[in-house]
């Protein structure tokens, strides 16, 4: 029992050096992509990374919260394809309308999630599978299984291209504004709290009188949220409502999120990690890009799912020491 | 706690209504079975023919073949999202064997090989589930994901994202044959389930599977070999999977790595619970995973065949499967 505090403190480091080694990795490809390729620095291939990975780091944010409940959300990629139709839709009512709508529709598949999972008690995994399947189908019997193409004379397109005060698109801005909405609510409200207490555990979160059910519904709507601007990022930057897109999104945001170094079985994790596990997961596949430019390699689209699995596994082998650790102290 | 509060209030309301719903529980599947012949023979055209049912069981063997294994993998508790991935790559080897010279110049002994080999890949890949879920203890889900992901792009980068078309009457007969008639592939699933049936129930391994399902560390604490079974739960899946590919490519006689067992991971969990596995583990319904593969198909068909679109079939199994993993977790007590 005295020992209780070295463990937390040995917890506590442990935790630091995961969620270091996601900056200290992300650093070390900035530094070798800016030292091997002349535009890697450049302000094109910035911005354009940014832009393309935008999505990624929205949906990555919501299903950061998910997990942290200890709970999955499959359904993003589905849910992003159905609102970017949604937005392609409100597109000749401008941005103002669009988005807000893509965000409502994205919230209306959460709370369907919610739904599911809290009051039919159905797994979360299980819940959010269906979700997907549904949310896909609706795409494609809401846009005709055609891609949706947007209103060029609104506003709507320019969210991607517009520059806010001449410097950064205004689909970085935004992205910028929900990781430090989310990472204030982590960090400094009791909702926050919550959801990381209902991921250490959830009967002890019951008994101690937290609002667990109303902060589960919280994490499922908000994914649907973040899920639902990305798929207005994905109309809006690609000029089409595009109901067959999102398949593996999940996927990515989950390896994010885990690359974060976010436990899988809840009660730990951080907004700005899970962004630098987005970043550097689309970094990888920006460096296989410029390098299959050089002619160094020439991998074909479907060495791509072969680098993301292999990916992914490294970091679980990483992330698996620190876990099965703190598995052993609980024991 | 609160789902026992649940299910009790109604049978204090009305003990009627409340056996009639634990009924429905324990025979949903078999309920569910006959109202689909009954609405299919009143309204699909052409119902009660051969031709439809050849068509359902060569179809619907794919199905009930993963659909055992991955109810093998959840009575431990877990699940295999990575089954229709090992599909392709199953798939995508067998050709890539007996077109390959050696298959040519040694005609039979390719084809032996075409059979042995893809199956063994199929096991390694189990192997290798098996491994991150039993030593590394990472979670099914997560676990089972890395070769979802990379496994399909295996079979792409081995076939060059090509399809594969080939003409080989003796591969083919595993999913073109007929024995009494009836498809070749219905006759193996059924055997399968026997065989699997026959290891969840009469040995020692069944025996283990279901006690780790039902508790997991009292099953380790008097004595349970718990890696070995779970190794042993995701390589007969992994394998089973393996057949699976086989079949469907045999049946094309054309291998597509992009296609091939898409989306069979959601058809053989919901095969699996349709017909009684609980997600928590601790059951092993193997026939009732055929009747479940055999509902999941027979929706399909009739949304099919009375011109129902795709998208809106998507919709409909979605709803399945939530009712379904609902009325289960009802049977929980």
């Amino acid at each position: 029992m005295g020992d209780a505090t070295t463990f937390d403190l040995r917890r506590y480091v442990r935790g630091q050096a995961q969620s270091n080694a996601v900056w200290l990795a992300l650093m070390a490809l900035i530094a070798f992509g800016l030292l091997r390729y002349d535009n890697f620095g450049g302000a094109y291939n910035i911005v354009s990374f940014l832009n393309y990975n935008s999505m990624f780091i929205v949906i990555s944010i919501g299903m950061c919260f998910v997990i942290m409940t200890g709970g999955i959300d499959l359904s993003v990629g589905s849910v992003a394809a159905f609102t970017s139709v949604v937005a392609a839709y409100l597109s000749p009512w401008g941005i103002e309308v669009a988005l807000p709508g893509g965000i409502l529709a994205g919230i209306a598949f959460g709370a369907v999630n919610a739904f599911v999972i809290i009051l039919m008690r159905v797994p979360p995994f299980i819940a959010t599978l269906a979700t997907m399947l549904a949310a896909k189908g609706g795409a494609l019997v809401l846009s005709g299984a055609q891609t949706i193409s947007v209103d060029w004379g609104s506003n709507f397109t320019k969210l991607g291209m517009e520059k806010a005060f001449g410097v950064v698109p205004w689909t970085i801005v935004l992205v910028a504004i929900v990781a430090l909405a989310a990472w204030f609510v982590l960090e400094r409200t009791s909702l926050g709290r919550t959801v990381l207490a209902i991921g250490g555990g959830e009967d002890a979160s019951v008994l101690m009188g937290l609002e667990v059910d109303r902060t589960k519904a919280f994490v499922y709507m908000l994914s649907g949220a973040c899920a639902g601007i990305a798929g207005v990022f994905l109309a809006s930057g690609f000029g089409a409502g595009q109901p067959l897109e999102g398949v593996g999104w999940e996927l990515s945001a989950i390896a994010s999120v885990v690359v974060g170094g976010t436990l899988l079985t809840g009660g730990l994790g951080s907004v700005p990690a899970t962004v630098a596990g987005a970043l550097l997961l689309g970094l990888v596949f920006n460096i296989l890009n410029f390098e299959n430019g050089r002619g160094t390699i020439s991998l074909s689209a479907y060495w791509q799912l072969v680098v993301r699995g292999g990916f992914l596994f490294i970091v679980i082998l990483l992330q698996n020491r620190v876990s099965s650790a703190r598995a052993a102290e609980d024991h | 706690m609160s789902t026992r509060l649940e299910s009790a209030s109604p049978a204090t309301a009305s003990p009627a209504t409340a056996r009639a719903l634990r009924q429905l529980r324990r025979h949903g599947g078999l309920v569910a079975l006959l109202v689909l012949v009954l609405v299919n023979i009143a309204i699909t055209p052409n119902f009660l023919q051969l031709q439809t049912l050849f068509v359902n069981i060569s179809q619907v063997a794919t199905i009930a073949i993963v659909a055992i294994g991955m109810t093998l993998v959840i009575a431990t508790g877990g699940i295999d999202l990575s089954v229709g991935a090992v599909m392709a790559l199953a798939g995508a080897l067998a050709p890539l064997i007996f077109l390959s010279p050696f298959g040519v110049a040694y005609p039979a002994l390719g084809l032996v090989a075409a059979f042995t080999l893809p199956l063994l890949a199929a096991m390694a890949c189990g192997l290798f589930n098996g491994f991150m879920v039993s030593v590394l203890r990472v979670q099914p889900i997560i676990a089972t994901l890395i070769l979802f992901i990379s496994g399909r792009g295996i079979a792409q980068v081995l076939t060059n994202g090509n399809l594969q078309t080939f003409s080989n009457p003796s591969f083919s007969y595993l999913g073109t044959g007929r024995i009494l008639g009836l498809p070749f592939q219905g006759w193996l699933a059924l055997a399968l389930a026997g065989l699997v049936y026959w290891l969840v129930t009469r040995t020692l391994f069944g025996r283990y599977l279901l006690a780790i399902g039902g508790n997991e560390r009292a099953a380790r604490l008097s004595g349970v070999p718990v890696r070995r079974v779970k190794f042993g739960a995701y390589v007969i899946c992994a394998g089973l999977a393996g057949i699976a590919g086989l079949i469907v490519v045999a049946i094309n006689s054309a291998s597509d790595a992009g296609r091939n067992g898409n989306l069979m991971e959601l058809d053989a969990i919901a095969a699996a619970v349709v017909g009684g596995a609980l997600l928590q583990g601790g059951r092993a319904p193997i026939f009732g995973a055929v009747l479940g593969a055999v509902i999941i198909q027979l929706v399909k068909y009739t949304l099919l065949a009375n011109g129902v679109e795709d998208e809106v079939a998507l919709i409909a199994k979605a709803f399945i499967i939530v009712v379904a993993v609902y009325l289960q977790a009802g049977r929980r007590e």
